[in-house]
């Protein structure tokens, strides 16, 4: 009898002490929903009137879910987007502005790394991010010891990729690829190192300014895709989608360089009897470039009241540098704050320290569909390889097709 | 007033009916009925409908893509029904006349059709690879055969695609044959025997005529079953684009693109209309054609 009413007063606390009840989203991905729960529990700690309810959703349908219920009056009130949809959800009016006296923006321009600049349309900063990821080089050190190379030694340049990749290339008898030298992906990461980094390195630049017109169809993005595509049609080096992934041809040993983000570092850890290291990407002419992207956490404008200073508490909490350190050891993505990225344990970290080295120069394409972007880059590419067709042709086309997206979403 | 047993059963029959009735008219009717009008709009799932008539279909009149979509959507269904209807029928008709193994060999070429798609293309998708991992480049590697290109390749990636579609629905097409072909009267072939009717003549005169019943189903079926065709090529090419270069998107799968990568529901649902129209002329013309 006394235990049970110790139990209906404890529930009857345990309710009533939470004054209000936030609730949080993000996509379905192990790492990060263990690291936010421990997140949330310190915060509850912290703010012991909040509560604070994580919800996640496999990715397929996360988008769906979130425009159909924000727009419903339901669902989160802070919430986990990608920066590229920034746009989607701002036309659908699915955020509100961070405001200016709890988020100064002085303090995150100076704080933050510059491509959060991203999240600032208008006057008004719409979302920040706890964590940033960034382009890396893997290599193989297995394959470049049994080609006779320093397994310490991986290429500093694009001349130097090229040579490596053609000297580690394995076939059999017939001439069939049977481990590469690079891996070919353009669906996955290879659309961003050819976008955001080769076009660059070769003297281009992919968009204009605001972002409303390709210039990549010149002699610069010609040579950057020459000097991509070639490692399949010219130095006979790679095999496009090789093993299906380049991710899983890296992690089986079958490939002794693959370019890949920040975010397969955990995949690669966890395979056994693979020897790896991460550099940061091959410069050329003396350019340094990178690709990044990034999460942000968002307040929808279904919070008000005191659930949106809640919810302002809350997203204080998880992007403040603590947050990030924890990011970091938990899901090994970059934190987004430079004081954090330069920690001297984090900047020369043998893992993470070639991803936030490359931060300090990425740049991020401002996306309209990533989707369809990618597409262009993928088709670019299968036309020469698959029908033979002229670099510059194909480029054209992709550029045309590339140009059409952008100018369709900027009507909208 | 009392009721007499018959109306109380209906009434009991109707009382059943009517929740299976109200999730059709809710879930697969009105949904149906909508997409028409919400063809006519502009809406990206959250927001304001916008009215643009016509101009979805316009757009799409105009957009290459699409044909190419199109394309091969009816490539699917010209090589997937007579293909898959022809093995269906050898098999059945020579499964019909063994009796050793009869039960085993027929669990067997069921089978795929209870097994999931996805595991089944995913399956087929290993075995396409190049060498070193594709177990059919491997083999053709030892036989000293050069490599083939297959999901790699704008001209095989469709039919490659195809095969486990057919390969799936051959277990079901196979069973219903087997039905057809026991469902005929012996005495006919009793008596094609006694006139000196040759096993030829028999498939042609008797077998194949008495089956017409059997053989419009099947086709209509698999005809909507093609032309529909979205799992396999989901998930046998990179990211489920239909590539490589659009050459094994399908018409479903298009639509999938539109509303739910593009959000652009007026779109897809103009696509919807389309694949609505294009099901139903076909199945129209095959019933008739069939009937005869």
């Amino acid at each position: 009898m006394r235990l049970i009413c110790v139990l209906i007063i404890g529930l009857f606390i345990s309710t009533s002490a939470f004054a209000v009840e936030i609730e949080y989203w993000q996509y379905s991905y192990k790492t990060r929903l263990d690291a936010m729960d421990k997140l949330i529990a310190q915060f509850e700690v912290e703010n012991p009137d909040i509560k604070v309810v994580h919800t996640n959703f496999p990715y397929a349908q996360y988008r769906t879910k979130v425009a159909a219920s924000v727009a419903a009056g339901e669902g989160p009130d802070v919430v986990q987007l990608y920066y590229g949809w920034l746009g989607d959800y701002l036309s659908a009016n699915l955020l509100q502005p961070l405001s200016y006296t709890e988020f100064p923006h002085q303090t995150i321009e100076d704080d933050f790394f510059a491509m959060v600049a991203n999240m600032k349309v208008g006057d008004d900063y719409y979302a920040l991010p706890t964590a940033v990821r960034s382009l890396g080089l893997f290599w193989n050190k297995k394959i470049f010891r049994e080609a006779g190379l320093d397994p310490n030694k991986p290429p500093q340049t694009l001349d130097e990729l090229v040579s490596l990749a053609k000297k580690l290339t394995k076939r059999d008898r017939a001439g069939n690829i049977v481990s590469v030298g690079l891996t070919m992906g353009p669906i996955n990461q290879d659309h961003n190192w050819w976008r955001e980094v080769l076009v660059r390195q070769f003297g281009g630049t992919p968009y204009n300014q605001n972002t409303t017109k390709v210039t990549y169809d010149d002699e610069a993005g010609l040579k950057a895709f020459e000097y991509y595509a070639d490692f399949v049609t010219k130095h006979n080096a790679s095999v496009v989608d090789f093993m299906d992934k380049g991710e899983i041809a890296f992690k089986a040993g079958r490939a002794a360089m693959h370019i890949d983000g920040s975010f397969v570092l955990s995949t690669f850890a966890r395979a056994r009897r693979l020897e790896w290291g991460v550099t940061e990407l091959p410069t050329h002419n003396g350019i340094k470039a990178n690709f990044s992207s990034y999460w942000v956490n968002g307040i929808t404008s279904k919070a008000s009241g005191e659930k949106k200073a809640a919810a302002e508490k809350f997203l204080k909490f998880i992007t403040q540098a603590d947050a990030m350190q924890l990011w970091l050891d938990e899901v090994g993505e970059l934190p987004a704050r430079k004081a954090v990225a330069g920690k001297e344990a984090n900047f020369n970290h043998p893992e993470f320290g070639a991803f936030i080295r490359g931060l300090e120069y990425a740049h991020t394409t401002n996306f309209y569909s990533e989707a369809a972007q990618r597409k262009t880059v993928v088709d670019m590419l299968d036309r020469i390889v698959l029908l033979d067709m002229d670099v510059k042709q194909s480029l054209n086309i992709a550029a045309k097709e590339d140009q059409q997206i952008i100018d369709k979403a900027i009507k909208e | 007033m009392s009721r007499t047993v018959e109306q109380k059963r209906a009434l009991w029959a109707w009382l059943f009916l009517a929740l299976p009735l109200v999730y059709f008219i809710l879930v697969r009717f009105y949904p149906t009925l909508d997409a028409f009008s919400i063809s006519l709009t502009e809406w990206n799932i959250v927001g304001e409908k916008t009215y643009v008539g016509l101009d979805n279909f316009i757009a799409l009149y105009n957009d290459p893509v699409f044909w190419i979509v199109l394309g091969n959507t009816f490539e699917y269904l010209a090589l997937g029904v007579p293909i898959s209807l022809f093995l269906s029928f050898m098999v059945a008709y020579y499964l019909d006349q063994i009796r050793f193994g009869h039960g085993f060999l027929r669990a067997c070429y069921f089978m795929p059709f209870l097994t999931t798609a996805v595991a089944m293309a995913w399956v087929w998708r290993w075995f396409y690879q190049p060498v070193p991992i594709g177990i059919i480049n491997m083999t053709l590697g030892q036989l000293g055969i050069l490599q083939l290109d297959f999901l790699r390749s704008t001209t095989q990636a469709l039919p490659a695609v195809l095969v486990p579609a057919i390969w799936a629905g051959l277990g079901f097409q196979i069973v219903i044959f087997m039905a057809g072909i026991r469902a005929i009267p012996q005495t006919y072939y009793e008596a094609a025997k006694i006139d000196g009717a040759g096993p030829w003549q028999i498939l042609k005169e008797i077998t194949l005529p008495q089956l017409r019943p059997t053989i419009t189903f099947l086709v209509v079926m698999s005809s909507i079953g093609f032309l529909r065709i979205f799992d396999q090529v989901y998930n046998m090419t990179q990211e489920g684009e239909g590539g490589p270069l659009n050459a094994t998107r399908p018409l479903v799968l298009y639509i999938y693109k539109a509303a739910f990568d593009d959000f652009e529901m007026g779109m897809a649902a103009a696509q919807t209309v389309v694949l609505f129209t294009i099901l139903m002329i076909i199945t129209v013309i095959q019933l008739r054609l069939l009937r005869k």
